[in-house]
């Protein structure tokens, strides 16, 4: 496909909503699984992100191993520290999202921290993710107030921009990243970083709830999460639930076939009970 | 936060410049292209928290004279403005004043924005503050102003340089804080920054950030230079009453730019005086061992500022090297940036032999023993006062360099040795220097 075509889609599908939209008719939240990219090499991000759709992922985050990644916890520093080690370049996540996009209906997007999104350009960067077949990008450390390029990128391609948004988000914040947000927006469940966590905050429910009432459709909550009865809490208020460190030690300790395992475990807790698909206000 | 930066700030600002405007005071969030606030939606509030907390304070009668206290009672300021007349003798007769920064209470000007910041924590009713370190001079800089303020303190300091730099844990340990080593990433200033980073998000309802230098997310910039901007302005007052006119150059050593941008911001709005940054320049740029940030970095975003950044072809940081762990940093303050840019300030990188060669001059000519980052900028003034002779001979001796001695050199001694060879082979300072030499 050409940026022309993908130009010309521009604005009138995003594949994250399309997602979670598939997921919430059939009465469920979607289930979003994060793997850095070349951890623990690029065929194994593809192969383990085959495998994340094939048992239950709606949405794949594939994370840009970066030597700086300050809202990471200890488990995934490791594996893109690994990654960047073994000689991971950036250009190579392009190669993973295609690899999965090709074999799997589920929407790909990248996770990023902004540096080497500028450092290739902004544009350039956001060409070739399209053309890959990639969904968006997850930024967590750009906020809307340092986004105009790739407010501009982003519509100019047709993908989807995902913020986050905080517990120590203000109301006006809130708001302002709500309206920036496309596809979804990321609700950080907790103040802190990724990594596995024995109780989900209560903190993370009361976001939700403030980013519906600032008007955004599709919310997923991310931060913490590692078992399916974690899945089911979030999944009774929120239209989606993104697990990360659990997936990634799980690919370290057992492989493929671990990430598959727990990937269908976690799915088990997506339902949710009638009536709050509607609450949420399709 | 302000308007976006526009692509042609840099030029239209250098021509108000020219045209009498102003370089002083400049408010952040955007110098030019550069600054802002990259970072987790997390820290937003808090950096906005702390934003309002400094513009009310800046402005409290009440807590200039909190300041203006502690630099005379505690820091002990005004810091002496010396003439270095054996010194000058090497850098073509030109004469050489130090702003003694070296004095102060510590040992370096890092107190300055060490008071100030805790004393903003208190206003924002945290108890407990952050900082990150590399050799641990802002590090202990930070435990003594907790300790002076009763606030618990936490500091991040690499694995290996919390190895390196062992006394310098000590003291932050006798000081009443807890040093945590860092061993994720590289092990170095940047990753302790990390860290520091990970924390305050998890901790930020009770925690301030005590930010070392003048780099980081808005407000850090303009809030630490505003805490230095007092050696500038001593600086300036001083040469006048001495010497009855400016300067015609200003030195100072680069790493974040604290020091820096603290002296020279008392000069900006002078078009006779010359500013210059030194930046280390570890083995030699051409080595790829270096910390010269502007001089051979490119635009990007760390730590929550767009600012020049060594990174590789991926974005991704480079490591620093330098002899002075307090130069040894990838990036550098966005208003550095802004004013390479425009032009008002020029940015050279000194290789570690220079520093070194410097920093030996200073100890024998003058009786200071210098600490190895003010080494740079004694490094480059030689430079420019060699160059200012070589244009015009005649009038060398009438000219005048200030060069910012930020700190003072014990610290340094064990790295020293071992660079001049002064150790017995078997005594144990010189096993700690060969460890300080790796720096």
């Amino acid at each position: 496909m050409s940026s022309a075509d993908i130009a010309s889609q521009a604005g009138t599908t995003s594949k994250s909503a399309a997602a979670i939209d598939r997921a919430r008719s059939q009465g469920r939240s979607a289930l979003i699984g994060y793997l850095p990219a070349g951890y623990p090499s690029v065929p194994e991000t593809i192969a383990a992100g085959i495998a994340l759709a094939e048992n239950g992922a709606d949405l794949i985050e594939i994370g840009i191993p970066y030597s700086d990644p300050v809202m990471d916890g200890q488990v995934i520093q490791t594996a893109t520290t690994e990654a960047l080690a073994k000689g991971f370049h950036v250009s190579q996540v392009f190669d993973v999202v295609a690899g999965i996009t090709s074999k799997t209906d589920a929407a790909v997007l990248v996770m990023t921290y902004w540096n080497p999104v500028v450092r290739m350009g902004v544009d350039e960067f956001s060409r070739r993710l399209a053309e890959a077949g990639g969904a968006g990008l997850i930024t967590p450390d750009l906020i809307p107030d340092e986004a105009a390029e790739w407010m501009a990128a982003s519509d100019k391609y047709g993908l989807d921009r995902v913020f986050l948004v905080a517990p120590s988000s203000t109301p006006e914040r809130m708001q302002r990243t709500v309206d920036a947000s496309r596809g979804f927006v990321y609700a950080v469940s907790i103040m802190g970083v990724t990594g596995a966590r024995t109780s989900v905050s209560s903190a993370a429910k009361d976001v939700v709830a403030a980013a519906h009432g600032a008007g955004a459709e599709r919310v997923c909550v991310g931060l913490g999460v590692s078992t399916a009865d974690q899945v089911r809490e979030i999944a009774a208020y929120a239209e989606g639930v993104i697990v990360g460190t659990a997936l990634v030690a799980a690919l370290r300790d057992g492989g493929v076939d671990a990430v598959g395992a727990l990937t269908k475990d976690l799915s088990t807790g997506l339902a949710r009970e009638s009536g709050l698909a509607q609450e949420a206000g399709a | 936060m302000a308007q976006a930066p526009s692509g042609n700030a840099d030029n239209t600002t250098a021509e108000a410049f020219l045209q009498g405007g102003s370089l002083r005071h400049a408010p952040g969030p955007y110098f030019g292209n550069y600054g802002g606030r990259w970072m987790p939606e997390s820290l937003i509030a808090a950096l906005d928290e702390l934003e309002e907390t400094f513009n009310k304070a800046k402005d409290d009668p009440d807590f200039r004279a909190q300041i203006a206290d502690l630099n005379k009672n505690y820091s002990g300021r005004p810091s002496l403005l010396t003439e270095a007349k054996r010194f000058s003798q090497h850098a073509g007769g030109v004469r050489v004043f130090l702003k003694r920064e070296d004095l102060n209470h510590t040992g370096s000007h890092k107190i300055n924005n060490v008071l100030g910041q805790a004393l903003l924590a208190k206003r924002m009713g945290k108890t407990r503050i952050i900082a990150e370190t590399g050799a641990g001079q802002h590090g202990v800089a930070s435990a003594t102003a907790a300790a002076l303020m009763g606030l618990e303190c936490v500091v991040y300091m690499g694995a290996e340089d919390c190895r390196r730099q062992a006394l310098n844990v000590a003291r932050m340990e006798l000081l009443g804080a807890k040093v945590i080593p860092v061993t994720s990433g590289s092990q170095t200033l940047k990753d302790a920054i990390n860290d520091a980073l990970r924390d305050w998000v998890a901790n930020v309802s009770t925690t301030h950030y005590l930010l070392g230098t003048a780099a980081g997310a808005h407000p850090f910039p303009a809030m630490v230079r505003y805490f230095h901007e007092v050696i500038g302005e001593e600086a300036r007052a001083q040469i006048l009453e001495q010497e009855g006119r400016l300067p015609d150059a200003v030195c100072a050593c680069i790493g974040g730019g604290s020091n820096a941008i603290g002296i020279f911001h008392g000069f900006l709005d002078d078009p006779s005086v010359k500013i210059y940054g030194f930046e280390a320049g570890g083995d030699g740029v051409e080595t790829g061992r270096h910390a010269a940030t502007i001089t051979l970095g490119k635009p990007g975003v760390l730590h929550g500022a767009r600012s020049y950044l060594m990174q590789d072809d991926d974005g991704q940081t480079i490591e620093s090297h330098s002899i002075s762990a307090g130069l040894d940093y990838p990036g550098v303050g966005p208003e550095h940036s802004y004013l390479a840019d425009i032009g008002r300030v020029s940015y050279e990188p000194i290789t570690d032999g220079e520093a070194m060669d410097a920093f030996r001059l200073l100890c024998r000519t003058e009786g200071i023993i210098p600490a190895i980052e003010s080494s740079h900028a004694l490094a480059g003034a030689i430079k420019v006062g060699q160059r200012m002779a070589a244009e015009d001979p005649a009038s060398a001796g009438g000219k005048i360099i200030i060069v910012n001695l930020s700190g003072r050199g014990d610290k340094d001694v064990a790295t020293a040795a071992e660079w001049f060879d002064l150790l017995d082979k078997n005594s144990a300072e010189s096993e700690i220097g060969k460890e300080g030499e790796q720096l």
